[in-house]
């Protein structure tokens, strides 16, 4: 097989503007954090009825988009796809950077942010929450690992091994963010066993979405490193499977909870009666993040054309971004059921659905956690030897070869 | 003093012991006092640490070295006796712990809440206080990364504001609704109550008072000046009013179907 | 190969020394600011007298070396086991050492004369026991506790050795 040559990237304007617009956004995060510290979440949409706001929305989508961005580095190490080999090293890195950039978003939003070091040394090991602290921390690691043991010849043998070690701990850690959710007895909308795979099947879905954009950004600011129209017909294709599983969870879920009589209240919300949760659901989530993009990477006419490919992309994680809100604010926006079959009243907002408009810092915070992503992949893109220098001479090596 | 007047036998005076501790053994605050009075022998049965308290201090309001592990404390809400309209218990509690109305109820903390409950079936209306369960099995505990939340040994449910980072995954897990986050920077708090921005709060059942043989300032007031619907003491001990009535009459505890077994029971819901 | 190795090593050094000039408070760095008390210009701190008649719980060279690790285990033991002892309480201190302020209430810790800010502006130690905790005693309440704090050797030994677990 071809020996594929990795470098770093070269110094284009198009990179540095792109790098100096994403530091300037992290700052922006950096300022409204603070902003949201200084006065209290008084300032932030987030209340007593809904405490998981915006933030939240973001900070989730990164951890989960970056667990299934790693699944490129897998399909090459763990399944044995030569063709993604060339792409480990990026989808590695990249899974880090949105790791990173997800938990800078969580941690700048807790009530006391100054107080991490306590959530580091203090354990209640009964809580998920917990477990996923080690879960974050120990992908950083072994990724890293993973990383390096790829860039080091003489370590490379042991790629395979600490890959699926890095595999296995991608699917424990999307399980975790997953049961943040589906161990919540109290929560109708949430208290799903089938959050956890729906979650996985989401970074499936999102992780490729962002690592095409990336790809085809990169391809774009860095000139010479060109995705081959066959690999993009396959990445295409692939990421319509992802889709279609994330779909297919959803609607499971949602039948499962439509089925009892019990849920049918908080599935009418979701679905039909909640203002902007429906919307989003059906509009965001099912149409332009699910079918759109399922029509422009399985129909012939367009999975061959990078354009509508990145479109597609761009749309799963719009979507996405949409499903999210549904799941985390649209499940807090509907009333706890405190006493079942009654109607209740109260001036703390019982048996009311729970408002929610967020707020310009929330926002700002969020896509600071984003900017902060894209700005440790640029960085590391330029400084490591990252990117190969020509995909198409391995595909074709490969193809060749097998 | 009878214990038939519920009114008379909550509200004995913490600390001091009834002429007839013996013949009324319901009287909470009353029996406490008596075990603290017994001495020394009896607190250093309850505590497995060398006592700090000194030998003969015995005075019957002594600040106590530690909580009674073997107690559960509860609440009773006599759902037919609690007033349409009537806040007594909120007004105590927001006098007592220092939270108040600031005219934004949703990010306004609320320790204690009055809800309106109405079949929409038979039109039966109901008013009762909710506040936080103080559940045997609390899933605020059960979810809290740093162990902020925690339980007594005693039973009551309570935030370490040391150790609380203000992630909010208890709202997410309460199923009462009874935590509330706080939104804005906060001065002169009660000394017996510290609370603060960034961190999550409830209902402590006023373990301050609790400590001193007192009982909470909600069922204090309920039974001075409201309808006197409220009882507290320990539901493990057999001897004491609110177990008996607890085991007398049918009560109820609010979805009971979590099985979280909150500490908060109602009657005639 | 080896020139990416040297690239993160240099960066990760440069995290780890910023992060070390930024945040990192250097073992020794607070003390050595009190015993250099004459060679300063800062004057040094009028640290509030207790209340007249009453004697501190432990002599004012142990407090002032020892009070945060006491308040510290005084801390979890009330909240945690509802330890009510007025010794070593937070309470205590601030209601023994209140000072009035030129409106004859007590002064908050936004005051500078407060007992815990006297002696923390000048040491640069910032606490933030304040941000939940009232600073001043509740007005007119002036009998908090005033039990004899006769706390004994063998209750004192077994206090410290809480404090260090």
């Amino acid at each position: 097989m071809a020996r594929i040559i990795y470098r770093e990237a070269r110094s284009r304007t198009f990179l540095w503007v792109f790098m100096a617009l994403m530091a300037a956004l992290v700052v922006t995060g950096l300022s409204s954090a603070w902003y949201m510290e200084h006065h209290g979440h008084i300032v932030t949409g987030m209340n007593n009825g809904i405490v998981w706001g915006l933030p939240h929305v973001f900070a989730i989508f990164l951890i989960v988009a970056a667990s299934g961005i790693l699944n490129m580095a897998s399909l090459a190490s763990v399944f044995g796809k030569t063709t993604y080999k060339p792409k480990a090293r990026l989808s590695g890195l990249m899974s880090i950077a949105l790791l990173v950039g997800g938990l800078s978003v969580l941690v700048l939003d807790l009530g006391r942010p100054d107080r991490l070091t306590v959530a580091m040394t203090s354990y209640n090991f009964k809580s998920i929450f917990a477990w996923n602290i080690f879960l974050y921390t120990g992908f950083i690691v072994i990724v890293g690992a993973y990383l390096i043991v790829q860039m080091t010849r003489s370590w490379m043998k042991w790629t395979g091994a600490v890959g699926t070690f890095a595999f296995v701990w991608r699917l424990i850690l999307t399980t975790g963010t997953g049961s943040i959710f589906g161990w919540l007895v109290a929560r109708e909308a949430f208290n799903a066993a089938m959050l956890a795979p729906l979650f996985i099947a989401m970074s499936l879905s999102l992780g490729l979405a962002i690592f095409i954009t990336t790809r085809l950004l990169l391809d774009y600011g860095c000139g010479d490193r060109s995705l081959g129209t066959e690999l993009i017909e396959r990445l295409a294709k692939l990421l319509g499977i992802f889709i279609a599983t994330t779909l297919y969870f959803q609607l499971l879920m949602h039948l499962t909870n439509l089925y009892s009589a019990a849920r049918g209240g908080v599935e009418r919300f979701l679905l039909v009666e909640g203002g902007i949760y429906p919307l989003l659901f059906w509009g965001g989530f099912v149409i332009l993040g699910s079918l759109i993009p399922m029509a422009l990477v399985f129909l012939p006419a367009f999975n061959r054309n990078r354009m509508m490919v990145g479109l597609a992309s761009v749309l799963v994680i719009a979507g996405g971004l949409a499903s999210i809100y549904v799941i985390v604010i649209g499940g807090q926006a509907f009333p706890l059921n405190i006493f079942p079959g009654m109607e209740v009243s109260s001036s703390f907002g019982d048996g009311q659905i729970q408002h929610y408009v967020p707020s310009l810092p929330e926002l700002l915070l969020g896509i600071g956690g984003w900017a902060l992503a894209a700005l440790i992949t640029l960085v590391g893109v330029k400084i490591l030897p990252i990117l190969p220098v020509e995909d198409n001479v391995t595909l074709n090596a490969a193809a060749a070869a097998g | 003093m009878s214990c038939t007047d519920n009114k008379t036998c909550t509200c004995t005076p913490a600390g001091s012991l009834p002429a007839d501790g013996e013949a009324s053994p319901g009287i909470e605050a009353g029996r406490r006092a008596f075990i603290k009075a017994g001495g020394a022998f009896a607190t250093i049965a309850l505590t497995p640490t060398v006592t700090l308290m000194a030998f003969g201090g015995g005075k019957a309001n002594a600040a106590q070295e530690s909580l009674d592990p073997k107690a559960r404390w509860g609440l009773l809400i006599d759902v037919a006796k609690c007033g349409t309209g009537c806040s007594e218990c909120v007004s105590a509690c927001q006098k007592e712990n220092g939270w108040q109305d600031t005219g934004h109820p949703e990010t306004d903390a609320q320790w204690i809440r009055k809800v309106t409950v109405k079949n929409p079936k038979s039109g039966a209306v109901a008013e009762l206080p909710v506040m936080c369960q103080h559940c045997d099995e609390p899933p605020c505990a059960d979810v809290c990364p740093t162990g902020a939340s925690f339980k007594r040994a005693d039973g009551i449910v309570l935030v370490d504001k040391h150790l609380c980072i203000g992630c909010r995954y208890c709202m997410m897990a309460c199923p009462y609704k009874a935590r509330s986050f706080i939104h804005e920077t906060l001065i002169d708090q009660k000394p017996y109550a510290p609370r603060g921005k960034g961190t999550v709060e409830s209902c402590t059942m006023c373990v301050h008072r609790v400590d001193r043989g007192e009982i909470p300032a909600c069922v204090e007031s309920c039974n001075s000046t409201g309808g006197g619907a409220m009882m507290f003491g320990n539901l493990n001990d057999p001897q004491s009013d609110i177990a008996k009535r607890v085991a007398e009459l049918t009560s109820t505890q609010l979805r009971p179907d979590l099985g979280v077994d909150p500490g908060v029971h109602y009657t005639y819901l | 190969m080896k020139q990416w190795i040297r690239q993160v090593l240099a960066t990760a050094l440069l995290a780890v020394a910023l992060g070390a000039m930024a945040g990192i408070s250097w073992p020794g760095m607070a003390s050595a600011g009190e015993e250099s008390t004459q060679v300063a210009a800062v004057p040094a701190p009028a640290i509030p007298e207790a209340k007249p008649g009453t004697e501190c719980v432990r002599d004012p060279e142990f407090m002032r070396r020892n009070h945060m690790d006491m308040l510290k285990h005084k801390r979890d033991l009330t909240v945690h086991e509802g330890n009510r002892l007025p010794e070593f309480s937070l309470n205590e201190c601030i209601a023994c050492h209140a000072v009035k302020g030129d409106d004859g209430k007590n002064v908050t810790i936004a005051d500078s004369r407060h007992f815990c800010r006297s002696c923390h502006d000048y040491a640069a130690v910032e606490v933030d026991c304040f941000q939940c905790h009232a600073s001043r005693p509740e007005a007119g309440d002036t009998a908090l506790q005033s039990s004899p704090h006769g706390m004994n050797v063998l209750a004192l030994s077994e206090f410290l050795k809480g404090v260090q677990e």
